[in-house]
């Protein structure tokens, strides 16, 4: 592609194209995570599922041609890792923290092993929709053409958002993640609410993971995730719980991650590397500024171990 | 929604037992609660209560026995199927969901949910329903945000709504004020009066049940002791059947206060952060003489706690001074000691007992690392433990298999016997106490009241923060009401008025 010099335009206009772009594996699995937390539970286990995503969906491409296969193996392997997850957590005396800390390592592990032989082969890419296409100039190209997963995130958020409140099994996870007690009393087992939230949430960072290897960066290597699952955890809580949250700090997110490639784009040469770590460090900022030792965290669920 | 307006039915057990292996929870026990009535349900703690209305709602499958509603022998397997029934139940701790709306609460709790909730439809609904409810309660604010009255009107609303005739309610004012309380009950009374419900409450305040209920029927050690009507009982005969004829500790009289006695407790201009970070405490002055009881009341979440673990040292202060005769006391075990400082927080086990270690560990936390002439030792001597406790084990009568045993094998009663050991022994000359006898029974409560009674009178002064108001009448010198973090009001005992406290309780002044 020819670049037109726009000047420092193309920062900003780098870094909307970097927030789509990077955003979307962040919306999947903190889409994924808010829908477990809600329900009382923690999974931190997202990190192993997103790399296990990533790397089952880029074989079942590699293997089958078809992109939308690998994202359902993609799914299907988020899913799995899920119930397993929200099935041992269903144990007296099992912490989910420590159980999703395990599930990281081995997500990312078995990725690994299975993975070896697709490093080298190149998969179909998953679709995207240039929005660009009005402008002649390709910076802008560039940074409207969408990927349909980024849509259906969106939408997505704004579903789970009215879900909660408008639909009986959103109001049940919300019950559940509240109150164990008032479940039972109702007659809602909450182990079943949980397995089945762990396994949702799951899916959709398996989802996450399959955009990663099959879109943006668009292969499959070891370091595929620089900690995005994780990131995601931490976003949840920013986000307060809520879908439409989750949506607009994971746009943020993928903003900050753009800034630095950005800059460097526009021709600042020294530096920039610093600007790699901005994810970070707005995660570290984020987490100081909307915390407080002697304040309880406001919105979320009663039941959370963290929170408890 | 089914359509529940439906009229008030009878329940009856006939010869109930129950049995946990070789432990027998209720023996035989046979209670009428008619249709419209109001029914007392008392007893002692571990008295068979909650097995004998458990076994009523299908949580328990009675060993014996049969339930009659409406006069029609039913099989109740399940809580389900007490709900088909027009059985419910109102427990002592909520369950409604904190961050859900009072709508929603409602919506979820019922039989059947649709799966996309049409809001503007069950709005209308539940305002039809609301109409015909003697209660009114915003429902569009989440539970979290509601009073603990609300909270315990939306339960019974609950009911309700889920068209349950036949009520269970589990000492349903335990965290009500006193005003509070007297609306809820005064309105199912109402409701029981016009045929509308049916109410079997459990309870352990007499005034409550001679003011609202119509029969009473008490439980001892799992074995009916009497019942009759409310209007032919005295509180006397009640105490007497609950409890039979074991010995109940006196309170001491008390001594005659000494308005000019030293002040050894004095807070001064104090101010805290609360828990939520967003509010803060703020005690102007306060000041507690030797040989004075002064008790703080306040409806929970007040900032009672707060101020408590500021006088602990648990919680730092903003500004503000806290002396004792007259030094500065920032809660330090040096300053305690010198100063002759005792605590008894609420939840003992939690808050001043280290649960896995033993009794006789837990009992030497005060003095384990000084000798008998208060010089620190630098070898700790566990026969010196063993023998501290056991001597204290004796004299406070507490109950436990052994002296190492965990303390957190004991009952609550006998944990807070332990701490009072603790605490009461030696001098002391500031006690801080708060809810000493929450969750405890009669006799335990009567004597862990007599020893601070007993303290007060050998000169000690004491602070006593309690939600029970009753208790607060029985042993103070003097009220304080908190609320909203502040004392806004005070009362010398002659004059204290249960109205008056309760309205200051609420904040309506």
């Amino acid at each position: 592609m020819e670049t037109t010099d726009i000047g420092l335009w193309g920062v900003p206009l780098a870094m909307l194209g970097g927030a789509i772009r990077v955003s979307t594996p962040f919306i999947f699995v903190s889409l994924g995570e808010a829908i477990t937390e809600r329900s009382g539970r923690i999974n931190l286990g997202l990190e192993g599922t997103l790399v296990f995503g990533a790397m089952s969906a880029y074989a079942v491409a590699v293997m089958t041609g078809s992109p939308w296969l690998g994202l359902l193996a993609a799914a299907v392997a988020g899913l799995c890792f899920g119930l397993f997850h929200g099935w041992i957590c269903k144990f007296p005396k099992v912490n989910d923290i420590a159980i999703g800390i395990a599930l990281m390592l081995f997500g990312t592990g078995l990725a690994f092993f299975f993975g070896k032989p697709f490093i080298q082969p190149s998969a179909p890419d998953l679709p995207a929709i240039p929005f660009g296409a009005w402008s002649d100039i390709p910076q802008v190209q560039a940074a409207l053409n969408v990927n349909v997963l980024f849509l259906i995130g969106a939408a997505l958020a704004v579903f789970l958002w009215w879900a909660f409140r408008n639909t009986r099994v959103g109001l049940i996870v919300r019950v559940v993640g509240d109150s164990a007690d008032a479940a039972r009393a109702m007659g809602l087992n909450p182990n079943t609410v949980r397995l089945l939230a762990t396994g949702v949430g799951g899916a959709l960072a398996g989802i996450g993971g399959a955009y990663l290897s099959l879109y943006y960066p668009g292969s499959w290597t070891e370091r595929i995730s620089s900690g995005q699952g994780l990131m995601a955890v931490a976003l949840v809580i920013f986000a307060r719980w809520n879908p439409l949250g989750c949506f607009a700090a994971a746009l943020l997110f993928g903003g900050a991650g753009a800034l630095g490639p950005a800059l460097q784009s526009v021709g600042v040469t020294q530096g920039y590397y610093l600007f790699y770590a901005a994810p970070y460090i707005l995660t570290l900022i984020i987490m100081i500024a909307t915390s407080s030792p002697s304040r309880t965290l406001a919105g979320a669920p009663g039941e959370l171990s963290i929170t408890k | 929604m089914s359509e529940t307006h439906n009229k008030a039915i009878g329940v009856e057990t006939i010869g109930m037992t129950m049995r946990f292996g070789a432990f027998i929870a209720l023996d035989d026990v046979s209670i009428r609660v008619p249709a419209g009535s109001f029914h007392a349900l008392l007893g002692e703690n571990g008295a068979g209560k909650s097995t004998l209305v458990k076994c009523m709602m299908g949580f328990y499958h009675p060993t014996s026995g049969e339930i009659l509603v409406d006069g029609r022998q039913v099989a109740i397997a399940s809580p389900r199927d007490a709900s088909a029934l027009g059985l419910g139940m109102v427990y002592q701790h909520f369950t409604l969901v904190p961050s859900l709306t009072g709508a929603e609460n409602l919506v979820i709790s019922r039989e059947k949910v649709p799966g996309v909730i049409d809001w503007r439809k069950e709005r209308t609904a539940l305002a039809q329903f609301m109409e015909r409810m003697p209660f009114k309660l915003p429902l569009d604010v989440k539970v979290a945000e509601l009073a603990a009255g609300e909270k315990q009107k939306l339960e019974i609303i609950k009911q309700l709504y889920l068209g349950r005739n036949f009520l269970v309610l589990d000492e349903p004012t335990s965290v009500l004020t006193p005003g509070e309380a007297q609306e809820v009950l005064g309105l199912v009374r109402g409701m029981t009066k016009a045929g509308d419900l049916t109410v079997l409450m459990i309870s352990h305040k007499f005034h409550e049940v001679t003011a609202f209920a119509d029969d009473i029927t008490v439980l001892r050690k799992g074995r009916l002791t009497g019942t009759g009507k409310v209007s032919d009982l005295t509180h006397k005969a009640m105490a007497a059947m609950m409890i039979g004829d074991q010995p109940i500790a006196a309170l001491d009289s008390r001594a005659a206060p000494k308005p000019d006695a030293e002040i050894v407790l004095k807070v001064k201009a104090l101010k805290a952060p609360d828990r939520t970070g967003l509010k803060s405490i703020d005690i102007a002055d306060l000041g507690v003489r030797s040989g004075e009881i002064v008790g703080i009341a306040g409806i929970s979440g007040n900032g009672q706690k707060e101020f408590l673990e500021v006088l602990a040292g648990q919680r730092p202060r903003n500004n503000g001074e806290v002396m004792v005769r007259g030094a500065a006391y920032a809660a330090t075990r040096a300053e305690a000691r010198a100063l002759n400082v005792r605590l008894i927080p609420e939840e003992p086990l939690k808050n001043a007992c280290a649960p896995r270690m033993t009794v006789a560990e837990n009992i030497a936390f005060r003095t384990f690392d000084v000798d008998g002439s208060g010089k620190p030792v630098s070898w700790i001597s566990a026969g010196a433990i063993k023998a501290f406790s056991a001597r204290l084990v004796e004299q406070f009568k507490v109950k436990t298999a052994s002296l190492s045993s965990p303390i957190a094998s004991l009952s609550g009663g006998n944990v807070q016997r332990a701490v009072l050991a603790r605490e009461l022994t030696g001098e002391v000359d500031l006690l801080i106490v708060s809810n000493p006898c929450f969750g405890l029974d009669f006799s335990a409560v009567a004597e862990i009241r007599a020893r601070i009674m007993k303290a007060r009178n050998a000169g000690a002064a004491v602070l006593l923060m309690s939600e029970d108001l009753d208790e607060l009448l029985e042993l103070s010198d003097r009220i304080l009401v908190m609320s909203d973090g502040a004392l806004v009001y005070e009362t010398p005992i002659a004059q204290a008025s249960v109205q008056t406290i309760g309205e200051h309780m609420a904040g309506h002044h």
